[in-house]
């Protein structure tokens, strides 16, 4: 045997699986699941990996949205640099996005990113890919070489297409592909020159605001043209109340969609960027919206409109980012602390149970892009992460394996820590004692 | 009393006590205007650095002889907009001129913010001298010492703001002094240049001009810019004129006995404020230029000087 995870709490929604015992591991496979007593009651198999009932073994976290900037933005973080930082954070698998320079629009860079994901040492990496060349408004990629050739999953993201009629035809091909379209909902006529949400901080701030209409006229305009298209849409950081109410309207009236919600959006509200100062770490695009609104997105996340977390993993020099708040680039980087955020804001409050965290970390973002991970059960991809629920401890942004710091939860106390990676059957990280 | 703060970036930040012991100072500082010889030793050899991004006249000029004033040196950086996006980063230029010796720091950036991210960055004091869309502290404490001066006091008084709201940092700097110094403050303008969430200063907010100028002791006047025409927020200037520009019949129908006019600069005569207003006794404009060198020396005395009071 090649890896036995004994005594931690097995959490996998894909089993309705809940309840302390041993993850059996050989091969880069799950061998077995031997369900048990408290540990203590019973004695550990020998060469095991010691572990307690408030450490959740869980599958494998899957970030469905990340930026790692290579090829082409190599110094603000690297396919290796993001694969590591990700499995610092408990990430098994993580998806990319195609606003590399040049852009993943062509099977080419597919190919470039998917070598490099192969010398990676920490999670999977798998690259989306653009539905317009050059992520521009006018030509289409093509989309089914794309897609053969290993994307995920067809993007907007960054550059979110404008023009319904070429947005049509890009989810008419994911639609015939059988991949979702993933979308990023902003009518950029109500956002130009904008820095953050657009309300009560904004106006007293006097920076210029996006107003939450932005991402709610683009979410309906999308909702539309995916009944019209039949495709998949896939909704990235649902940041606003309306915007939940939208994906709850659209999956009652039997659109087919899914959607997810980043860590910063129910953590965090505008009243971030006053209380830091301008810090431009909190300046990040859909913006950080109000209490209302985090509300909303924590009830979506909890009754299930919102399916899953994504972390929107979007690293940024130091350089580009020490400016004035105006000037300075939309992102933050998220991948090592996405888990504690989701168990200290959702798990320690009541808002979600821990399989339901679970799931929205793992199982369902797995199902949406239908990937060969997310489950623990016997046979499968032994991709598992272990988080240690009790562990407190703060963010520091120099501790981050990522090669950018700018996070805006510097500083803050958070409770929970993915202690152990496991990437089909391999240890890709580890802060266990004893390892 | 001394400062409290080492920086001067918003009213909003501020007391009404601290704002009334600034005032205080500059009203014992406007003596020496009046001398023959309008020159005091008091802060020989320090530095003041005017770093402008934007263009000004009347700023940095008030700013510059008040410093010349009290015997400080100046020196006066405008770097083109252009050397932010490609060239010296705001951060690098701040540190270059902190090691040539600036004591202190007067600082107007088209990015709001930009005076804070400063202050994270050199050891002196900065001086906002209006950044953004966000505040304009110095010109608001200048128009609170005008008004004292004029009215006798702050307390109680109706002050209507009128114009494009949403781009004036001059309002939102208004609209926090004085609301805290016990004046009740209106908002007007057209609903695209009117962020209604500034009711948080305190002020009231009106998109209509006759109701917020309706019995107001002070009729607060804002530039109003073309560029907004171009940009689709506005019809036309002669219907914005139309709606909302300050005439003597509007302000003798509506406004309360004896009300003056305030206008921060440059004017648009025949736009937002008719030229019989803005050549009128009651229009106080040159007041306010006047007292914007004194309330600067206060200021550059106060951050620079010793915190005992003024010795000449």
């Amino acid at each position: 045997m090649d890896l036995i995870l004994s005594g931690g709490r097995i959490v996998d929604p894909s089993q309705g699986l809940d309840a302390v015992g041993d993850l059996v591991i050989g091969d880069g496979r799950v061998v077995d699941i031997r369900l048990g007593g408290a540990s203590g009651t019973r004695s550990a198999p020998s060469g095991a990996i010691n572990l307690t009932p408030h450490h959740i073994v869980m599958p494998g976290c899957v970030d469905v949205h990340c930026h790692l900037r290579e090829p082409g933005q190599e110094h603000k973080e690297t396919i290796a640099t993001g694969s590591a930082s990700a499995a610092a954070g408990g990430f098994t698998t993580v998806l990319c996005m195609p606003n590399t320079d040049p852009p993943i629009d062509s099977a080419a860079v597919v190919s470039l990113v998917l070598r490099r994901a192969a010398e990676a040492k920490g999670a999977r990496v798998i690259p989306l890919a653009a539905g317009t060349q050059g992520m521009g408004e006018e030509r289409l990629s093509e989309m089914a070489d794309l897609v053969e050739c290993g994307a995920a999953a067809i993007t907007d993201d960054a550059f979110p297409i404008q023009s319904s009629a070429t947005l049509r035809r890009v989810m008419e091909y994911c639609r015939m592909l059988g991949v979702p379209f993933v979308a990023h909902c902003e009518d950029k006529s109500l956002t130009q020159g904008g820095c953050m949400n657009e309300g009560e901080v904004s106006a007293v701030l006097g920076l210029r605001g996006m107003p939450a209409a932005a991402e709610e006229i683009a979410l309906a305009r999308n909702i539309l043209l995916a009944r019209l298209t039949g495709v998949h849409l896939h909704v990235a950081h649902v940041s606003t109340a309306f915007a939940v109410d939208l994906v709850r309207m659209a999956k009652r009236t039997g659109v087919r969609i899914s959607a997810e919600a980043c860590p910063h959006h129910f953590s965090l509200t505008d009243q971030a960027v006053a209380d830091s100062g301008y810090d431009t770490a909190t300046k990040v695009n859909p913006p950080l919206r109000t209490r209302q609104d985090v509300e909303a997105v924590k009830r979506g996340l909890a009754d299930g409109t919102i399916d899953c977390i994504a972390t929107d993993h979007a690293p940024h020099s130091a350089e580009e980012k020490d400016v004035e708040y105006q000037f300075a680039p939309f992102g933050m980087v998220g991948f090592e602390t996405a888990l504690a955020l989701t168990f200290t804001e959702l798990v320690e409050p009541g808002h979600l149970e821990p399989m339901r965290a679970v799931e929205c970390l793992s199982s369902a973002p797995a199902r949406i892009f239908r990937l060969d991970c997310g489950t623990l059960r016997p046979g499968s991809r032994a991709d598992v992460t272990v988080i240690d629920t009790q562990r407190e401890w703060v963010v520091d942004r120099e501790k981050l394996l990522s090669r950018s710091k700018n996070t805006p939860f510097h500083g803050r106390m958070l409770k929970g820590l993915p202690v152990l990676t496991v990437v089909e059957g391999r240890v890709v990280h580890s802060v266990l004692e004893g390892m | 009393m001394a400062l409290r703060r080492r920086h001067i970036l918003s009213l909003q930040e501020m007391d009404a006590e601290e704002i009334r012991f600034i005032l205080d100072t500059a009203d014992s500082l406007r003596e020496i205007l009046s001398r023959p010889i309008k020159k005091v030793p008091a802060l020989r050899g320090r530095t003041v650095c005017t770093l402008f991004y934007e263009p000004s006249t009347r700023t940095r000029t008030s700013f510059e002889l008040a410093a010349k004033i009290l015997s400080a040196d100046t020196i006066s950086i405008s770097p083109s907009t252009s050397s932010v996006v490609k060239g010296e980063s705001f951060r690098d230029t701040l540190l270059t001129l902190q090691a040539m010796g600036t004591d202190l720091f007067v600082i107007r950036h088209q990015c709001a913010g930009a005076p804070l991210f400063a202050t994270k960055i050199v050891n002196v004091p900065v001086v906002n001298a209006g950044d953004g869309m966000h505040e304009h502290p110095t010109q608001g404490l200048l128009d609170m010492l005008t008004l004292r001066g004029v009215k006798g006091r702050l307390e109680g008084l109706n002050i209507a703001i009128v114009g494009d709201i949403a781009h004036s940092r001059v309002a939102r700097s208004n609209a926090w002094g004085f609301t805290k110094m016990g004046a009740s403050v209106r908002i007007a303008g057209p609903p695209t240049l009117l962020p209604p969430e500034l009711e948080i200063t305190g002020a009231k907010i009106y998109d209509r001009l006759e109701p917020a100028i309706e019995g107001a002791d002070v009729v607060y006047v804002l530039r109003i810019q073309r560029e907004r025409m171009d940009s689709g927020l506005l019809p036309s200037l002669r219907e914005y004129t139309r709606l909302y520009g300050i005439t003597p019949e509007r302000l003798h129908r509506l406004a309360a006995p004896g009300a003056i006019v305030m206008h921060p600069g440059p004017m648009n005569r025949g736009i937002e404020i008719a030229p019989e207003v803005a050549d009128a006794g009651y229009c106080v404009v040159t007041d306010q230029v006047a007292n914007g060198v004194a309330l600067r020396m206060a200021l550059l005395y106060l951050l620079l000087g010793g915190a005992n009071g003024p010795k000449e």
